[in-house]
């Protein structure tokens, strides 16, 4: 064992530390116990001796395994290579026991033993493991039914919220999105042919558990058309205190329905005079802050489907971009034909058009919503305005000339 | 004029080959370049030419901050 006199202060507060359970590892792993070594190597050099790899990877596949090496494999032999699988995990993270005792073996048997649970694209990451243990491990993981995730310019493992297998507010079945999203873009995730790299993420409502509208190139909101539903008899007993707020998940033991429903409604389509409330459901914008305050007396509208929203990244020399929205209102019924012909649609826009590592967000910017909607075929419609037209100038195409005179009427 | 998939295949490796050290090239790239010399060529006949290269290991991916397709060769980053 390397001495860390370093990392051993990381033991030392007041949380779990990674350092101890990599030192318990180590004592069975040399992998564990060299990574132990070239860390504290690097917080006194104070620089990383890590190297990317560009070339591993198993027969068949360019996605799934990132290829890691360190510049001193004299002293840390252990982690002369040190490459990572991603492995696709199950639709909403659901795994039985059997499962991760499963995966533990393999790891156990063919790497360093250290995974990380999970990756922010999703995936079960295995941490660490040489170029030789590649395929076999990639051979004992197919066998049991499992398969790589996406990496590299490929689109990549679509992830999900646990949707309607334990969320009332699940507008869609995320978890089947999720699961024939992942069918049905095999050939994409696992052979990269995209200027860079896209992810799908399914929220089903829009509290948005997996961040879709900040991390996914294509975020998939659960929304409703109709109305919320109101049990008036249950928002008077949160009046009254007789049930807790937000399922108890505040100090509050009483609500105040208008201090702290109402009056902090973004759109003031609510009102609530004489013990009743009532909702204006058209200036409604579904951000969800009334029903996660009173989930027993609202609920979701029965008109239930999804917004599309499209673009966000988050590169490290431009800043965050968020989603946009592509398209108000899909319903999300399987076998969900017409979501799966528009990413295509968008896949192949994004090909096309996109230089070296510009994502879709970035090439929707770079020439213009008008271009996006003309390429992948959409409508253009109120919603997808991000913001009124600041510049007075507007350049006609010859089409729009052909379809005045043709009569084009701009409202139907 | 469309190439039969056998010639469409070293068509791709031929390209590959002669891009090799000088630039990636990605799938994309390899598309437009096909379709530029034989635009009957129906795109997704370049997908699994492409497919067949690979999987017959006679190119590989690789990833230096894009994904490109390549002739095999030593991986530089585990050089000592």
């Amino acid at each position: 064992m390397h001495k860390t006199p370093l990392l051993d202060q990381l033991e030392s507060g007041p949380w779990p530390s990674f350092i101890t359970d990599l030192k318990r590892v180590a004592g069975r792993k040399k992998a564990a116990a060299d990574l132990l070594g070239v860390l504290e190597r690097s917080y006194k050099d104070k620089i990383t001796h890590w190297k990317h790899g560009g070339i591993v990877g198993v027969l068949g596949y360019g996605s799934g395994i990132i290829g890691r090496y360190i510049d001193i494999p004299d002293e840390f032999p252990g982690v002369e290579h040190f490459h990572t699988v991603r492995v696709n995990q199950p639709s909403g993270w659901f795994y039985t026991t059997a499962a991760l005792r499963e995966l533990c073996d393999i790891w156990d048997k063919h790497g360093s033993s250290i995974l990380n649970v999970h990756g922010s694209t999703g995936d079960m990451i295995f941490l660490g493991t040489t170029t030789d243990q590649l395929e076999p491990c990639f051979a004992a993981l197919t066998a049991k039914g499992w398969d790589l995730g996406g990496s590299g310019s490929a689109m990549r493992t679509p992830s999900c919220c646990v949707g309607q297998a334990r969320c009332e507010w699940a507008c869609y079945d995320t978890m089947d999105l999720c699961y024939q999203t992942t069918q049905n873009f095999q050939f994409e995730m696992h052979r990269p042919s995209f200027p860079y790299k896209f992810k799908v993420k399914c929220s089903g409502c829009p509290n948005d558990c997996v961040a879709a509208i900040a991390r996914a190139d294509m975020s998939v909101i659960g929304v409703w058309k109709d109305d919320i539903r109101i049990d008036q008899a249950a928002v008077k007993a949160y009046a009254g205190g007789e049930i807790k707020p937000a399922g108890g998940g505040t100090i509050y033991k009483k609500l105040d329905i208008k201090a702290d429903v109402t009056d902090l409604c973004p759109t003031i389509c609510m009102s609530y005079e004489g013990g009743k409330l009532s909702i204006d459901n058209k200036n409604c914008n579904h951000c969800m802050h009334c029903i996660n305050m009173m989930p027993q007396a609202l609920r979701i509208g029965t008109e239930t489907g999804a917004t599309l929203l499209l673009g966000s990244h988050a590169p490290i020399l431009e800043g965050a971009q968020m989603s946009w929205v592509i398209v108000p209102f899909m319903a999300m019924e399987a076998p969900y034909d017409e979501f799966t012909e528009l990413i295509g649609n968008i896949h192949e826009w994004w090909s096309e058009n996109g230089k070296n590592r510009e994502r879709t967000g970035e090439l929707m910017l770079r020439l213009g919503m008008r271009a996006f909607f003309e390429g992948v075929g959409l409508p253009p419609v109120p919603q997808t305005i991000r913001t009124p037209r600041a510049n007075p100038f507007f350049f006609w195409h010859a089409e729009d000339f052909e379809a005045e005179a043709a009569g084009r009427k701009y409202i139907k | 004029m469309a190439l039969p998939k056998a010639e469409l295949v070293e068509f791709i490796f031929d390209m590959v080959a002669k891009a090799q050290g000088k630039k990636q090239l990605k799938a994309m790239d390899i598309q437009k370049a096909v379709l530029k010399a034989h635009p009957d060529q129906p795109k997704n006949d370049v997908k699994f030419a492409i497919k067949d290269l690979i999987d017959g290991s006679r190119c590989v991916y690789t990833y230096f901050g894009g994904s490109f397709i390549e002739i095999p060769h030593e991986e530089g980053a585990a050089k000592h």
